[in-house]
């Protein structure tokens, strides 16, 4: 768990009080970060939670799947999807998501966040 | 070479696209516009009133020629054409250089010399300018006329109509409307038809005199008889822009035309005409098709090639304020060389004459007013020269005998025939895309155009990909998405067969990779509708769609809506004091829904289990809202309190509500009950209608409202309760086996094969054997039936995903933001 002095690592939540293949949203200082854990593929994502499409705090309850090999979130709203590993939307629109680096550990939850956003 | 287009209309438009589609050369291409903005659909015009925008009816936009390299220029007509030189002068004063000049100028309307047709209010009817004029004095005007009861006077009438103006007028010269097109049984029966819409029809009518001060304030006719009337428009005919050709020395016809050859040459050799401006053997064609036609010679004589005009058939079908009126090669025969099949119904407004050979052998025209549907195949019949059956009167009354013969009669016509008159398609062109794997209306219209003009050749054009689809054997399945190679009747066999409860069971035995947002809810809705066991059990809540995970609409700021279940609308004075001191403490936005029960908005999502655990102690249930699923009955109060109710509508709904409370299917589904025939519950926009009758029930299924409504069909007529309950389970489990994903009822009966006949043999006469089978199942959902918030708020492990933050559970979302309306919240708009 590598921190540099611009990032740090939070704990998040338990592991377990996430949904398999669902989200869970998670308060990080005032800010609001949607942590995904993609049981199916053994893998855990995080994201703003905020969906760009129309400002509103809703990505963490977006179902999950795959485009390809490309794991996604839809948004619940309109249905706006991105990727989980870059961030990109894949419904053709400019805006992208912020994404972050997630640490299972123990049974904990980590997320790398910047310094500035605690 | 350069070639200048003088007009850009629908004719000149479609003249640069065919030259650039076809010709191999660099060529120059320069287009000037009278009118201010690129070619738009003339056809459609009265769609402007009925919401298209200028930009819908924009053939090509700005761009598409500039990104074809032509020189659009609009706004500035050519004023003088200079043969000896080879140049035009523009009225912004440009002047250019030709090789070859293409004058497409159309036609102006032709407006009768009638003292004071210069008077406000009096307006044409030809461009969007035109209609915009009218628009702007409409709302001043409280009746109208229309002098003109031909094609485009009847256009213009309906253009009135749109505008608000319910007294609309036409007066016709002739003794009848449209003479041109329909012999006078059909005007007769076209007349009566519009009159009964509201339009006061005056035919024989010669308008002496518009009479007003400086704006329009009525009509004088020649029998000296007076009409008032503030809005007017002229549509008598038209008159071809032949001024320029005619100041340049051009021949034009006695009255009037520019007079063309087999290769649309002008006088001028280096000069062609097309379009409505052009005289083609004394003829101005005034239609769209063969105008595109001689677009299509014109660009074949520039480029060398041998294709010449031969004159058009002037067929042509339009729909008349909602009227169908169809006309085909010779509508008027004679009775001396020709016998005519005629039939009539009064009644319902329908008028069909054929004109066959005296041998009976073949078609040689024909009329069709107020049902139009054979047009197509009659006119291609004609055309062709297809033998007729032995009984010939089949053509327009059907094959009565046996099964339809209708689609024998689209594969029975040439590879030549011409599907799509507007833009020269013929069978073989569609029957190849499709060949090619092109299977949908839309893809052939981009490929082919076919259908792109006036829109009358898709039926005929979906008849052609259905059968040339199944000549190859080729069955069109639905797959779901990436990863499920099935469609969804498949999906549910599968799921039914092997027992499967969660979606990832599903996943792994039957699909590839790791699901979506179209497979997941699919595959959830299909595991409820099978099982109904709770739907946020066994993993399933993060496949369901966003409502049906939270149990609650999603709106706008990410806040949600609760809505108890009503049944058929009756709710106690107590039950509404909970709804309303629930309200009041939580701050939420009430309103009464549609359905007859009542929606509260803006809860939190930490808020709504406390919310549903305090309603549930007052008795409420789910109202489902948030699924798709059975929503409500609507009913009326019946016979109850009604002095004419037959019987008591309110607690039919209640039992039938409760019946079918919490069933998902492929879509939402919603039912009514009226206790009498004046239908109060409006039951028959429903998925179910009862309506009382007499003796017992009449059920109606497939209605809807929505987009695109439609009503509801007559299954089953005078029947008693248990029976109606039963018929409604057989219909809903039918339609839930087989139905696409979102397709709600009305739309799977358009899309079932042989409609509502078939439907009633299943259902009522059980032709599939399945009746026994489809009331069990639907008994074991009945059964199995619990409310789903009661199982949330009592689990503790369900109950502790209602919060917005993982690791602060008591937190609300901070971001979410209200406004005040009426003094009660609302959401904040979205930012943009």
């Amino acid at each position: 768990m590598i921190e540099t002095i611009n990032q740090k690592w939070v704990l998040a939540c338990l592991a377990q009080e996430v949904p398999e293949n669902g989200g869970v949203c998670v308060k990080v200082g005032s800010n609001q970060v949607a942590l995904f854990h993609f049981a199916r593929r053994g893998e855990w994502y995080a994201t703003q939670n905020e969906c760009p499409h129309k400002q509103q705090m809703v990505l963490s309850r977006g179902m999950i799947g795959s485009a390809g090999e490309e794991p996604k979130v839809a948004c619940p709203f309109h249905k706006k999807t991105f990727s989980l590993k870059t961030g990109e939307c894949l419904s053709g629109d400019e805006c992208a998501l912020k994404i972050y680096s997630v640490d299972v550990r123990d049974g904990h939850v980590y997320i790398l966040i910047e310094s500035d956003e605690q | 070479m350069k070639i200048i287009i003088v007009g850009n209309g629908m004719v000149g438009y479609k003249f640069c696209e065919k030259l650039l589609a076809r010709s191999t050369k660099t060529v120059e291409l320069m287009v000037f516009g009278e009118e201010i903005r690129p070619a738009y659909d003339r056809v459609h015009l009265s769609e402007f009133f009925s919401g298209k925008t200028v930009e819908d009816l924009q053939l090509a936009p700005a761009s598409w020629y500039k990104d074809q390299g032509i020189d659009l220029i609009v706004g500035d007509p050519i004023q003088e054409i200079n043969r000896i030189e080879k140049t035009v002068r523009s009225f912004k004063g440009l002047l250019v250089q030709y090789d070859y000049l293409i004058l497409a100028t159309g036609s102006a309307a032709f407006v009768p010399p009638i003292p004071g047709v210069e008077k406000e209010g009096v307006f044409l009817y030809r461009t969007i300018e035109d209609l915009e004029m009218m628009q702007a004095w409409a709302p001043k005007a409280k009746s109208g006329a229309v002098i003109g009861g031909g094609l485009l006077g009847l256009e213009a009438a309906k253009a009135m109509i749109d505008l608000g103006i319910s007294d609309t007028h036409v007066i016709e010269f002739a003794p009848r409307l449209m003479p041109r097109q329909i012999d006078e049984a059909g005007s007769a029966i076209l007349q009566s038809k519009l009159e009964t819409l509201g339009l006061s029809i005056h035919t024989a009518k010669n308008t002496a005199e518009i009479v007003g001060g400086s704006h329009i304030t009525g009509m004088r006719f020649q029998d000296d008889s007076l009409l008032e009337v503030d809005m007017l428009i002229i549509s008598a005919g038209i008159k071809p822009r032949d001024e320029l050709a005619r100041a340049a020395g051009l021949a034009i016809g006695p009255r009037g035309g520019i007079i063309v050859d087999q290769r649309m040459f002008t006088s001028d050799p280096s000069i062609l005409a097309i379009g409505e401006c052009a005289l083609y053997e004394g003829m101005i064609y005034g239609l769209v098709a063969p105008g595109y036609e001689m677009a299509e010679v014109a660009v074949a004589t520039l480029l060398g090639q041998g294709k010449t005009f031969l004159g058009f058939d002037m067929s042509t079908k339009l729909k008349l304020i909602g009227v169908d009126v169809a006309s085909f090669g010779d509508p008027f025969a004679a009775e001396s060389d020709a016998k005519s099949i005629v039939f009539e119904d009064k009644n319902k407004g329908i008028y069909k004459r054929i004109n066959i050979s005296s041998d009976g052998q073949e078609l040689l025209g024909g009329i069709l007013v107020g049902d139009a549907e054979q047009y197509n195949m009659l006119l291609q019949t004609y055309k062709n020269k297809v033998v007729l059956p032995p009984n010939p009167e089949d053509v327009i009354l059907g094959f009565r005998g046996g099964e339809s013969d209708v689609a024998a009669g689209v594969l029975g016509l040439p590879d030549d025939a011409i599907i799509c008159s507007c833009e020269a398609v013929s069978k073989g062109d569609i029957c190849g895309h499709v060949n090619q794997g092109l299977v949908s209306v839309d893809e052939l219209k981009k490929c082919s155009k076919a259908g792109t003009g006036c829109g009358g050749c898709i039926p005929m054009v979906k008849d052609l990909i259905n059968h040339t689809l199944k000549s190859q054997g080729i069955y069109v399945r639905n797959v779901i998405c990436e990863h499920f190679d099935y469609s969804r009747q498949e999906l549910l066999d599968l799921i039914r067969l092997h027992d499967l409860r969660s979606y990832d069971a599903v996943l792994t035995a039957h699909g590839n990779g790791d699901g979506c947002e179209t497979c997941k809810p699919l595959v959830a809705s299909i595991i409820a509708s099978l099982w109904n066991e709770m739907i946020l059990d066994k993993g399933n809540d993060t496949a369901q769609d966003s409502n049906d995970r939270f149990l609650a609409n999603i709106q706008k700021g990410g806040t949600y809506s609760v809505v108890p279940r009503i049944p058929g609308g009756e709710i106690t004075p107590e039950k509404l004091i909970v709804i309303g001191e629930l309200a009041k403490e939580f701050g939420l936005y009430t309103k009464i829904t549609g359905g007859q029960r009542i929606d509260m908005f803006g809860a939190h999502l930490t808020d709504l289990p406390i919310i549903w655990q305090r309603l549930i102690a007052a008795g409420f249930e789910s109202g489902h809202a948030y699924g798709k699923a059975l929503r409500t009955v609507k009913s009326c109060v019946g016979s109850t309190w009604c002095r004419f109710g037959l019987h008591d509508s309110v607690s039919f709904a209640i039992q039938i509500e409760e019946r079918y409370r919490g069933i998902r299917a492929p879509h939402k589904i919603k039912g009514g009950v009226s206790g009498c025939i004046r239908e109060c519950a409006e039951a028959q926009s429903k998925d179910f209608g009862i309506i009382a009758t007499e003796k017992g029930w009449n059920l109606y299924v497939c209605g809807n409202g929505g987009s695109k409504p439609q009503h509801a069909l007559l299954l089953a007529s005078d029947i008693d309760s248990a029976t109606c309950i039963q018929y409604i389970d057989r219909f809903l489990m039918f339609y839930i086996k087989t139905a696409d994903p979102l397709t709600r009822t009305a739309t799977w009966l358009n899309k079932l094969e042989g409609g509502m006949d078939y439907l009633r043999n299943v259902v009522v006469n059980d032709s599939l054997g399945l009746c026994a089978a489809l009331e069990a199942d639907m008994q074991l959902l009945v059964d199995n039936y619990v409310c789903e918030w009661k199982a949330a708020v009592e689990n503790p492990e369900f109950r502790k995903r209602f919060s917005h933050f993982v690791n602060a559970p008591e937190e609300k979302d901070p971001s979410v933001q209200f406004d005040v309306l009426r003094d009660q919240k609302k959401a904040k708009a979205w930012k943009y």
